[in-house]
């Protein structure tokens, strides 16, 4: 016998064992294939043993052979194993209906006011606003007269009021449900010196019918910054930015003149409307969204509290986040925020 | 107010487009709300300006005619037409054959077709007013004035635009037509020509025939008058009369219409009293006296009351001074003797006068925003003007004028350096003065006498001095008093647009802790993770609700709201345990058989007890929750039973834990909670609120019967006073494994398992326990029961062995027999 004999005899077992092993199909079967191929009496022994009776200069190439062989049945032989046991485990198991919906978990939710309220007051808390809260109950004084609205003034047609049922020494109502969240303007600013930069959430009331866009409890978010050197450039880029951060970077915004007494010069923001390319029902066909008024704090404002008008100037805003909610989410009745309608509510948890 | 282009081109040229303009008026603060065309759809070939050359009779209909029209350059067309008043010589509306048309049989607007009519054929139509879309009447044709031009197309001469402005508080000069042409101006480059109000003359001296007398100047700040005599009271002519419909009108009488068409001119009310009515020649301007009666022009009487200002006769009140004009007075075709009246008056006391009287009218929309006291003469002399013209009366010479107290046009300075300061722009001030010139502010000396201004100019360096401005405000201006005011003009004029944008630079404000804030969001996170939803509700509510959860208060009732929106929203709530019960029943309604988890975080509202001066009241932040119905929704995963008591409990827990806060809950009672079933929640020796199921009957007056509900209330204020600073301490964990031991004891019945656990737990070496089984029956004595507790032990020092475990919970059963008579079961 000579060496390339043995060598072809290696090549032949190997693949003969290999091709009957894929015929293998369970864990005897295999045990049945090692003793054949591998056992004391397995055609690999026979074949090491006539390594033996080769000439001594062939035998370290023949055995190094087979013993590679050796090695590649063993790792065959493994993973042919592995594979049966895996495949054997599965049978075992109870297949489920893996359609079938999970254990139940309540869901909890946060109110859309919040949301909003929370998103919005976050946007100004990155420009060093902080946020404060303040009384719903306020006197007349707080609501009106401080913030350059003197009794009987026509612009007091622009707040229609729900009083308090007390009457003063002098037969006057001084106690109303606040109107908008300003009365905090002069709150704020009687308790510190500038620089004043604040955000004011809360709710507010009105004697207003309700429809679809008016809701006579609502709530409010007031903004008030005041030190030296603030001007109405600085307004628009605060607010500017607050509109990228709420409605995208795209967003345009439109800056034109409107009137509140306690601010001077007045300004109506609006940001171009993002559902429709040439007018629409929530634009009124103008293409633009009335989304705040603003302005800058009127000098009476800042007299009034004891601020010097020559030295502190200041900005002021006032915005409704149910009405930035219903244009961010599509909602088209303004009254469905306070109806507390799970079906509602759960929609933006 | 109604802003016909047409109208407004009378004063001011208009090159813009309707659109543009609106579009320029919104940016400047004159909002344009709507933008009515008229005339949008003529198209300029088909509807054309006609001239009616002859009538002629129809062969076969004796109420058909045959106007043979010319339609300029050459060309006439005869139709058939049906309206009477169709004659020779007018100048009317034609429409060609396909011309787009309001149909009355029909009510479409539709092309117009060549038709055959008894036999006649008509080759196009002369049009009513209906048919053009311009009104109503269909009684005959639309006669154009008589300088109309033939073959103009229709839309070109009588086409317009309505601008409707909502005009804010401030600015009632553009509650008038040449207001808004100011702005107009302003905005676009352009002057504004003013009517000239001049007339003859002709009658006696007026002082000779009328006495007036202001008895209260602080009321009426000036009164003029005129007097017209033999005047023709009739229709105004057409021009007149379709100008006041555009502007939203009603004609009435040449003489009314024309006091109406000055003050929508100029913003000046006018009222024109019927003179030989006014008894002894005479007008006394005084406050109402008490109980005085007047009835107005729309028939209502009224009772009047101090300081209400009536403009009376000798005798009586004939007016009611800044809103309406009494019966007694008004003009009638008999009218000859027109005394025509445009005074200033007190726009505070106009106010409330209409308010209280409930009577708001186009006069005292314009008194109560403050009207310049010098619009007064000029609206008058243009009134009289046009009653002169118009009705063929004679006025008397001169005109009545009293004004007490005499005010100087403000005079009002703006500074290069306060723009900057307050706009952030340093706009050279030539263009300030040119913005400013082009509203109608002129430039003025600055006040005060020839020492000051000396002695001003040689203090103020010359490069100072020509950095200011001082300006005269014009006379239709009401709302310019500060520099601000000019800087606004200057912004909105230039356009707000135009400004830059710039991030604040000045220094941030140091932070202020706002703990509350705080913790109402954390607890409502908490909730939330705990499964519940959030729900706000209205903060005013009714009695009813409030007594059905036993929350009124005798002593201190709740804040009533004096005009409420409705009896449902009349009292501020001081809880907030009905809105969330309502919330509660409402979503039963709509989901039968779903499980609610809802919690509310507001405010209720204590009025403080009633003392000298009654203060705000307090506002408390509260958190109220409810859980009722099946605890999961239908599955197939788990059987589900209805929620209570530790389902609510379960989520307070989480939320306390989450919070780092010892709780401790005992039994107690609440008026609408089951005794029994009803928890006491403290910390810290601090009451923070109440946990227990919701009496039977008070579900059943919610129609929540079917279900159990358990409801929690927090003071929130009282969870702040323990939670601190909301921070929490760490614990380091131990390297050591845990080991658990279960033990039942078997204690008296009414042993509660919080006092058994306390006992567990004060064991140095236990690190939690919690009760697993609770049992009574067979095998346990009657009157006690068996708690089974799984206690965990762990060491920071080392493993712990089973001997040392085994000492360890003797010395618990020990303390536990001691303490609550326990002993170890089994």
């Amino acid at each position: 016998m000579t060496s390339p004999g043995i060598a072809s005899q290696i090549e032949t077992l190997k693949s003969k064992a290999l091709s009957e092993l894929e015929s293998v199909s369970n864990l005897d079967a295999l045990d049945e294939w090692r003793v054949s191929f591998l056992g004391r009496r397995g055609e690999l022994t026979q074949l090491l043993r006539g390594i033996g009776s080769l000439p001594a200069e062939d035998r370290p190439a023949a055995g190094a052979a087979a013993n590679q062989l050796r090695q590649a049945l063993q790792d065959a032989m493994a993973s042919a194993e592995d594979a049966l046991k895996r495949a054997a485990s599965e049978q075992d198991v109870d297949p489920i209906d893996v359609t079938l919906p999970g254990w139940p978990v309540p869901r909890g939710g946060i109110h859309p006011t919040t949301r909003i309220v929370r998103e919005i007051c976050a946007a100004f808390a990155s420009m060093g606003f902080s946020v404060v809260e303040g009384p719903e109950i306020e006197w007349d004084h707080y609501n009106f007269e401080m913030l350059n609205i003197p009794k009987d003034h026509p612009a007091r047609d622009m707040w229609d009021t729900l009083w308090i049922d007390y009457e003063d020494e002098d037969g006057e109502r001084p106690m109303l449900l606040r109107t908008h969240t300003s009365p905090m303007q002069a709150r704020i600013m009687e308790s510190k010196r500038p620089p004043v930069r604040v955000v004011v959430p809360g709710k507010c009331y009105r004697y207003e019918a309700t429809d679809p866009r008016h809701e006579w409890h609502f709530y409010q978010i007031e903004g008030l910054a005041v030190d030296r050197g603030i001007t109405m450039t600085d307004l628009k880029g605060t607010l500017f930015e607050f509109a990228r951060r709420i409605f995208g970077v795209d967003r345009k915004v439109r800056f034109r003149c409107d009137y509140f007494p306690f601010v001077e010069p007045g300004v109506d923001m609006s940001i171009d409307c993002f559902l429709c390319d040439d007018g629409c029902r929530v634009c009124s066909q103008t293409g633009w969204i009335e989304i705040m008024g603003a302005g800058m704090v009127h000098p009476k404002v800042l007299e009034g509290v004891g601020y010097d008008p020559h030295i502190y100037t200041g900005f002021a805003f006032g915005m409704g986040p149910e009405r930035i909610s219903m244009l961010k989410h599509g909602i088209d009745d303004i009254r469905l925020f306070y109806s507390n309608d799970l079906r509602f509510l759960r929609q933006f948890s | 107010m109604l802003v016909p282009i047409s109208w407004l081109k009378n004063y001011v040229p208009v090159s813009d487009s309707p659109e543009e303009l609106a579009h320029k008026l919104t940016m400047a603060g004159i909002e344009i709300g709507d933008v009515e065309i008229i005339g949008a759809d003529w198209e300029p070939e088909s509807l054309i300006v006609g001239h009616v050359l002859k009538v002629d009779p129809h062969p076969n209909a004796d109420r058909l005619r045959l106007p043979t029209v010319d339609l300029g350059g050459g060309e006439t067309a005869t139709v058939v037409c049906g309206a009477p008043n169709v004659a020779a010589g007018q100048k009317i509306a034609f429409a060609r054959e396909g011309a787009a048309l309001y149909s009355p049989r029909s009510g479409k607007v539709e092309k117009l077709k060549r038709a055959r009519i008894r036999g006649v054929e008509s080759a196009g139509m002369v049009c009513s007013v209906l048919e053009l879309g311009l009104g109503e009447d269909h009684e005959g044709i639309l006669v154009l004035d008589d300088d109309a031009p033939v073959g103009t197309p229709l839309g070109q001469y009588l086409g317009d635009a309505i601008l409707d402005a909502e005009v804010t508080s401030n600015r009632p000069d553009c509650l008038s037509i040449l207001g808004v042409a100011h702005e107009v101006a302003a905005i676009t480059g352009e002057s504004v020509t003013e009517p000239d109000c001049s007339y003859p003359e002709d009658g006696p001296d007026i002082e000779s025939k009328v006495t007036i007398e202001i008895a209260d100047p602080d009321l009426c700040y000036r009164y003029t008058a005129s007097l017209i005599e033999d005047v023709k009271i009739g229709p105004s002519p057409q021009w007149l009369q379709d100008t006041l419909i555009k502007a939203g009108q009603r004609p009435i009488n040449n003489v009314v219409d024309i006091t109406n068409y000055v003050m929508l001119e100029y913003g000046q009310p006018l009222h024109a009293f019927d003179f030989e009515k006014c008894r002894d020649a005479t007008i006394i301007v005084r406050a109402a006296r008490e109980g005085e009666k007047l009835t107005t022009l729309d028939g209502q009487e009224h009772k009047l009351a101090a300081p209400m200002l009536t403009i009376s006769d000798t005798h009586d009140a004939v007016g009611l001074a800044g809103v309406m004009g009494g019966a007694n007075s008004e003009m009638t075709e008999e009218t000859t003797s027109v005394l025509l009246e445009s005074a200033s008056f007190n726009a505070v006391n106009t106010r409330l006068t209409r308010t209280a009287l409930d009577l708001r009218t186009d006069a005292s929309d314009r008194f109560e925003r403050g009207i310049r006291s010098a619009l007064a003469p000029i609206g008058l002399r243009r009134a009289t003007q046009l009653i002169v013209e118009l009705c063929g009366g004679t006025a008397a010479k001169g005109i009545i004028d009293l004004y007490p107290t005499k005010r100087e046009p403000p005079t009002v300075s703006i500074s290069r350096s306060r723009i900057q300061q307050v706009l952030g722009v340093n706009y050279p001030m030539s263009q300030v003065k040119r913005v400013l010139e082009s509203l109608g502010f002129e430039e003025a000396e600055a006040p005060g006498g020839l020492i000051d201004l000396i002695e001003a100019v040689e203090a103020a360096p010359a490069a100072e001095r020509s950095d200011s401005l001082w300006l005269k405000v014009p006379y239709w201006r009401a709302d310019i008093s500060i520099e601000d005011d000019l800087i606004e003009e200057v912004a909105r004029i230039i356009g707000y647009d135009s400004l830059p944008t710039t991030m604040l630079s000045s220094s941030i404000p140091h932070w202020e802790p706002q703990p509350m804030t705080q913790l109402k969001d954390v607890v409502r996170d908490l909730m939330a993770a705990a499964g519940m939803q959030e729900t706000i509700s209205y903060s005013p509510t009714t009695l009813e609700n409030l007594s059905r959860v036993d929350a009124l208060d005798e002593e201190t009732p709740p804040l009533r709201i004096s005009n409420p929106l409705s009896r449902e929203w009349e009292y501020m709530r001081t809880t907030l345990r009905a809105n969330v019960l309502n919330t509660l029943a409402y979503n039963r309604r709509i989901a039968q058989g779903e499980g609610v988890r809802i919690f509310e975080v507001g405010r209720v509202y204590i009025p403080k007890p009633e003392a000298k001066e009654r203060d705000l009241p307090d506002e408390l932040e509260m958190l109220v929750g409810v859980v009722s119905g099946p605890r999961f929704a239908e599955s197939w995963v788990t059987e589900s039973d209805a929620m209570g008591f530790f389902d609510a409990k379960g989520s307070l827990e989480y939320a306390f834990n989450r919070l780092g806060i010892e709780v401790e809950y005992e039994p107690s009672t609440d008026s609408i909670m089951q005794t029994g079933r009803t928890a006491r929640i403290t910390s810290a020796g601090v009451e923070l609120g109440v946990v227990g199921e919701l009496q039977t009957p008070l579900l059943e007056s919610y129609d929540l019967d079917g279900y159990p509900a358990a409801m929690f209330e927090i003071s929130l204020d009282a969870l702040l006073s323990v939670v601190g600073d909301l921070r929490q301490t760490h614990v380091g964990a131990s390297r050591y494994p845990e080991s658990y031991r279960d033990l039942a004891v078997v204690v008296d019945g009414d042993v509660p398992a919080a006092s058994i656990q306390r006992i567990i737990d004060r064991h140095a070496l236990v690190v939690r326990s919690a009760p697993f089984d609770i049992y009574s029956g067979e095998g346990v004595t009657d009157g006690r029961k068996s708690v089974a507790f799984r206690v965990v032990f762990q060491s920071g020092r080392g493993t712990l062995t089973s001997e040392q475990i085994d000492h360890f919970q003797r010395d618990i059963v020990r303390q536990l027999q001691r303490e609550l008579n326990a002993e170890l079961r089994n």
